[in-house]
């Protein structure tokens, strides 16, 4: 009896310290997310430095990006037409690529890509440059880690989310008008014209650029937190990198639902 | 060699006390290191070296007692002051920690370009003497991925001394390298130091190395000073500390067993 008490209260206690030690991981992360604003004053003065890591976690994210897209689009159009097509209502495919792409589908898998591509990258990074001791020579010469190589990589991150998730929309809008127009048959202008009709610039587009937005700042907060944060080992950083993109995709899922519930509700 | 004695001292830590958590490191700690002098501090893996070279650069902050830089308490400064200290100060690391996402000639001109508005040309040229003075001027464009680890010591050694430091520190600059290059950097250490009228601090556990370059050595063991001297005094001496250290015994003051119960239990059936 006595040993089943003893393993319930361990239980207990289990459970306990992880959601101390959750909470005070999120008190942790919070104060480097306000010493990291505090320093992004070099972000903005030093705008190469931004636009460096702009170019590491955009331009060269857009292939993954761009194939993607084109993939979804093209399965969207495949999916649409068959369901759609039942209904008699083959031409509004235009619109239900559109929607799905604009309002969820763009923002959430890009966002789940630039995780997995571009937030991994930059754990790694950030965390290979702790573990070289990289970051506390900076420190050592008077050049703050965060503002030098933390902010601006958390500022091109941000940046160049909601341009990644518009090209991943573009790229799946233009596939799904291949496979349906261009290779099923589905009328030209009633793709376009039923799309433009139904989608609407601030529900449908502008809310899908706030959740990329949104997406952009999380994952790109994870990723050079978890790579400051990583225990100075070859094992540290890669479990690092793991953390990135489990919590990464977990938290762009799970605030995905948040936001939608916010954002659409029906009008 | 300079002279002990010469004014107040740049570097003085008096009776510093540091403790990670419960495990105390550092137990009374009274150092000095005056103006133009090389001093080595020397002692065994873990006995707190490195974290003396940490409390002095302030990245760590002792538990109690005062260091001192330039007459100033680093223990009490803030940030700001903290980096403006820092700025009139080198570090090399152990592995030399060369940023390994640029080139051996920007690595040495990162300080000079966060630091100065220099104009290009003129970053150019400082950058090339420093790397002329490492005698590593023809691998200016190399990347660090492509240096032997004695090259990359002296490109460390470069960048550390770009801002022409008033003390330059050394964490282990002897670590794993080669005779001849153990040697070069020997010599750079105490040239520089005395071209840039700098002082240097040095830990390392590189006995032989050290005492034909330095002024004044330290000793420490389980958190304490436990012998201190010219290199002279410390080839002199009958300390039994000095002795096992500097000739290499297995046994002596520091213990070659780790502490366990006596081997006679063992051998008589206990086994607790």
């Amino acid at each position: 009896m006595n040993a089943f008490f003893g393993s319930i209260v361990g239980g207990l206690r289990h459970i306990g310290k992880l959601t101390i030690d959750g909470i005070w991981r999120l008190g942790f992360i919070t104060r480097f997310l306000f010493a990291l604003l505090m320093a992004s004053g070099q972000s903005v003065r030093r705008i190469h430095l931004t636009f460096r890591e702009l170019y590491f976690s955009g331009v060269l994210s857009l292939l993954i990006i761009t194939v993607s897209g084109l993939f979804v689009g093209l399965v969207l159009g495949l999916q649409g037409y068959d369901i759609l097509q039942r209904y008699g209502s083959a031409d509004a495919v235009g619109v239900m690529v559109a929607l799905s792409l604009l309002r969820e589908l763009g923002p959430v898998i890009a966002a789940l890509l630039f995780a997995s591509r571009a937030g991994s990258a930059i754990t790694a990074e950030i965390g290979l440059m702790k573990t070289t001791e990289q970051l506390k020579a900076m420190d050592m010469m008077a050049v703050n880690p965060i503002a030098r190589v933390v902010a601006p990589r958390f500022w091109g991150g941000v940046l160049s989310m909601p341009l990644l998730a518009a090209l991943f929309s573009a790229m799946g809008v233009f596939g799904g008008w291949f496979i349906t127009v261009a290779v099923i048959g589905v009328d030209d202008g009633a793709f376009w014209s039923q799309m433009q009709a139904a989608v609407e610039f601030r529900y449908d587009v502008v809310n899908g650029v706030i959740k990329s937005f949104v997406f952009g700042a999380v994952v790109s907060l994870i990723a050079v937190f978890e790579g400051y944060d990583c225990e100075p080992t070859a094992e540290g950083v890669s479990r690092a990198i793991t953390r990135t993109v489990v919590t990464s995709a977990l938290a762009i899922l799970a605030l995905d639902f948040v936001l939608t519930s916010f954002m659409f509700r029906g009008q | 060699m300079i002279p002990a004695e010469r004014g107040a001292p740049l570097v003085s830590l008096r009776d510093v006390r540091f403790a990670y958590g419960e495990r105390s490191v550092l137990r009374g700690i009274d150092l000095r290191v005056h103006r133009g002098q090389v001093v080595a501090i020397m002692g065994g893996s873990g006995c707190g070296k490195t974290t003396l070279l940490r409390l002095i650069g302030g990245q760590l902050k002792a538990s109690s007692g005062v260091v001192e830089v330039d007459g100033r308490d680093v223990g009490k400064m803030g940030r700001s002051d903290l980096y403006a200290m820092r700025r009139r100060m080198g570090m090399l690391f152990q592995f030399g920690a060369l940023f390994t996402d640029i080139s051996v000639f920007d690595n040495v001109a990162f300080p000079l370009r966060e630091h100065t508005d220099l104009p290009p040309s003129m970053i150019s040229d400082l950058v090339l003497m420093k790397l002329q003075a490492v005698g590593l001027r023809g691998a200016a464009s190399l990347r660090p991925g492509e240096l032997s680890g004695g090259m990359a010591r002296r490109v460390a050694l470069a960048r550390a001394v770009a801002l022409d430091p008033m003390l330059i520190l050394y964490d282990e600059p002897f670590a794993g390298l080669d005779p001849i290059s153990l040697g070069i950097i020997g010599q750079l250490i105490r040239r520089l130091n005395d071209a840039l009228g700098a002082s240097s601090v040095m830990v390392t556990h590189d006995v032989h190395e050290s005492l034909e370059i330095v002024d004044y050595i330290y000793f420490v063991s389980d958190g304490r000073i436990v012998a201190q001297g010219t290199p002279d005094e410390i080839r002199a001496s009958t300390d039994p500390f000095v002795h096992q250290f500097v000739n290499a015994e297995a046994d002596g003051p520091v213990p070659f067993h780790y502490p366990a119960a006596p081997i006679d239990s063992l051998l008589q059936g206990g086994r607790s």
